[in-house]
């Protein structure tokens, strides 16, 4: 499996704290990832370094095999969904234009958006259901049809790599659960996916790898092998387990004898 | 008597029609990044620019140019850095560079009268070669945005992802600035520095109430401050007062009529 993202030995310091320490982890094309760990565990920082929004103090980074302030035109072939969109609501903007954005980066400079662009986008739109949503407003949506918005944007450009951080927040149980069988679909073309997320039973039966991260690497594996006890109390600071009841795993906060050894068997 | 009969009148409607637009335009990019501040900024730290070149010597607006651009560039620099938040930076700069402008003014006693006239403009004045600049600024403004509407439209609404899709973020809202800049000169000798905030800002927070698509609030916003400046100019000449806060009050009362108005 070719490496789409590589990390060895990445160390971030930022306002004087270490907040990412020794991280090496390959993500092959083509697999689904999913970061996990505490708040301020340091999960967003990684997007933004294989982002190249932030360098690394120490430390190599390759996205597609080059450093990812120097990607070029392999830029455009990354897809990005913020932890929080700090835009302004009541900009003047329609959802359509919005997820036209998408397309900006592989359009270079000066260059307006064609018919082309215009399919791409609402195609993307169609895929996380909001087709009917073109002519609306940003500010006038819900904010979970401002999430799957964000998504389409990220998609629009046809990725051959997407970076999600948390991208379920505000999304409602029924609808999230849609969105990560989106996601499951959009990895069965081909493409790479890492999201960062809380919901780690529900996503567990998708992804194919789970990294935790608390500063550290704690693990990365796959999810039958990774999410245990031992593993989460290390990452969160207080037990909690697992256990497989059927394809979807349940987490369970504070131990109970009865289902400790049910859950990894 | 028909006041368009009056050449200096015919010059000062041509370079307010040049201002409005602009200004207008430009005005969406300030509104909308919630800066309106800044635009009160360059225009005080011009002033110290003309102070200075009237001491020295050289055509004033150049002083005004190097002053409101140094200023731009310092905001988005500074900002950018994330040493200051930009409101702070342009605080700073802003009042340092006035309070040089009026310390100057103590050396440059025989120039008061003309320094008054940058203070608030004086659209009546207009020569034509004054003319023929406005035309270059407003065309070179114009341009650019017309050129970068993509580019200026990523990063006033999404600084984050403009940079992760890799356009130079600080230099683009450097550029943003330089237009503020750049309009503010434009607007100096007609409207003058304590007015031009105000056409930059209250066209485009008049048509941003109805409009809720950025290129028709763009295209909207010019002719809104066309109509203004031009209306603004035709009521100063018939009530026989001055140009610069009639243009301003009409603008404001259109602005408070369109609050009453609003349908978001
Ligand atoms: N710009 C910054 N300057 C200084 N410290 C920062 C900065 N950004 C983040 N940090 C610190 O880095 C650590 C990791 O932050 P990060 O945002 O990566 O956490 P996270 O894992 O995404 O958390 P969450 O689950 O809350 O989103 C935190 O301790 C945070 O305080
Ligand atoms: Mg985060």
């Amino acid at each position: 499996m070719k490496p789409v993202v590589e990390l060895s030995d990445v160390w971030v310091e930022l306002g004087g704290h270490t907040v990412l320490e020794g991280i090496t982890m390959t993500v092959g094309e083509g697999e689904f990832v999913s970061v996990v760990g505490p708040n301020g565990a340091g999960k967003t920082t990684l997007l933004k370094v294989i982002l190249g929004l932030i360098r690394p103090g120490q430390g190599e980074v390759r996205v597609f095999g080059k450093a990812p302030w120097a990607l070029g035109r392999d830029r455009a072939r990354i897809g990005y969904v913020p932890q929080t969109e700090e835009v302004d609501l009541s900009f003047p903007i329609r959802v359509i234009d919005v997820v036209l954005m998408g397309r900006y980066g592989a359009l270079g400079w000066m260059r307006r958006p064609a018919a082309a662009d215009r399919r791409a986008a609402l195609e993307a739109m169609e895929l996380v259901g909001i087709g009917d949503l073109a002519d609306k407003v940003i500010g006038e949506i819900s904010g979970g049809q401002r999430q799957r918005a964000f998504l389409a944007r990220a998609l629009a450009a046809r990725p051959d790599l997407i970076l999600l951080d948390e991208p379920t927040t505000g999304v409602d149980p029924a609808a999230s659960g849609s969105f990560y069988d989106l996601l499951h679909r959009i990895q069965g073309r081909g493409v790479t996916i890492l999201m960062v997320t809380h919901d780690i039973g529900v996503v567990s039966q998708f992804v194919d790898k789970v990294a935790c991260i608390n500063r550290k690497l704690v693990v990365h594996g796959r999810p039958e092998e990774v999410v245990t006890d031992e593993v989460l109390a290390e990452m969160y600071g207080c037990a909690a387990l697992f256990f497989h009841h059927g394809r979807a795993p349940h987490m369970v906060v504070r131990p109970h004898r009865a289902f400790r050894r049910e859950g990894e068997r | 008597m028909n006041f368009l009969a009056y050449a200096f009148m015919q010059r000062a409607l041509i370079a307010g029609a040049l201002i409005g637009a602009t200004a207008g335009a430009v005005g969406v990019y300030v509104v909308l990044r919630g800066f309106s501040f800044i635009g009160a900024g360059i225009a005080h730290a011009a002033f110290g620019g003309v102070a200075i070149a009237i001491l020295v010597g050289v055509n004033p607006l150049w002083g005004a140019l190097v002053f409101s651009l140094l200023v731009a560039w310092g905001i988005a620099y500074t900002s950018r850095r994330g040493h200051l938040k930009e409101e702070v930076a342009i605080g700073i700069l802003f009042a340092t560079a006035m309070a040089l402008g009026i310390f100057l003014l103590r050396f440059v006693p025989g120039y008061r009268a003309d320094l008054f006239g940058y203070l608030f403009g004086n659209i009546l004045a207009v020569s034509s070669t004054d003319l023929v600049a406005s035309f270059a600024l407003a065309g070179a403004v114009i341009s650019v945005i017309a050129l970068l509407y993509k580019e200026f439209l990523f990063v006033t609404f999404d600084p984050v992802m403009a940079e992760v899709a890799g356009f130079p973020v600080g230099i683009l809202q450097g550029a943003l600035l330089s237009l503020v800049a750049l309009t503010v000169v434009l607007s100096l000798r007609v409207v003058g520095a304590v007015l031009v905030a105000a056409l930059l800002v209250i066209p485009a927070a008049t048509v941003y109430q109805f409009v809720r698509d950025f290129h028709r609030l763009l295209f909207l916003s010019a002719a809104l401050g066309v109509g203004e400046v031009i209306g603004g100019l035709t009521v100063s000449f018939y009530l026989n007062t001055p140009p610069g806060p009639t243009i301003v009050l009409l603008s404001a009362a259109i602005f408070v009529v369109a609050l009453g108005r609003r349908r978001r």
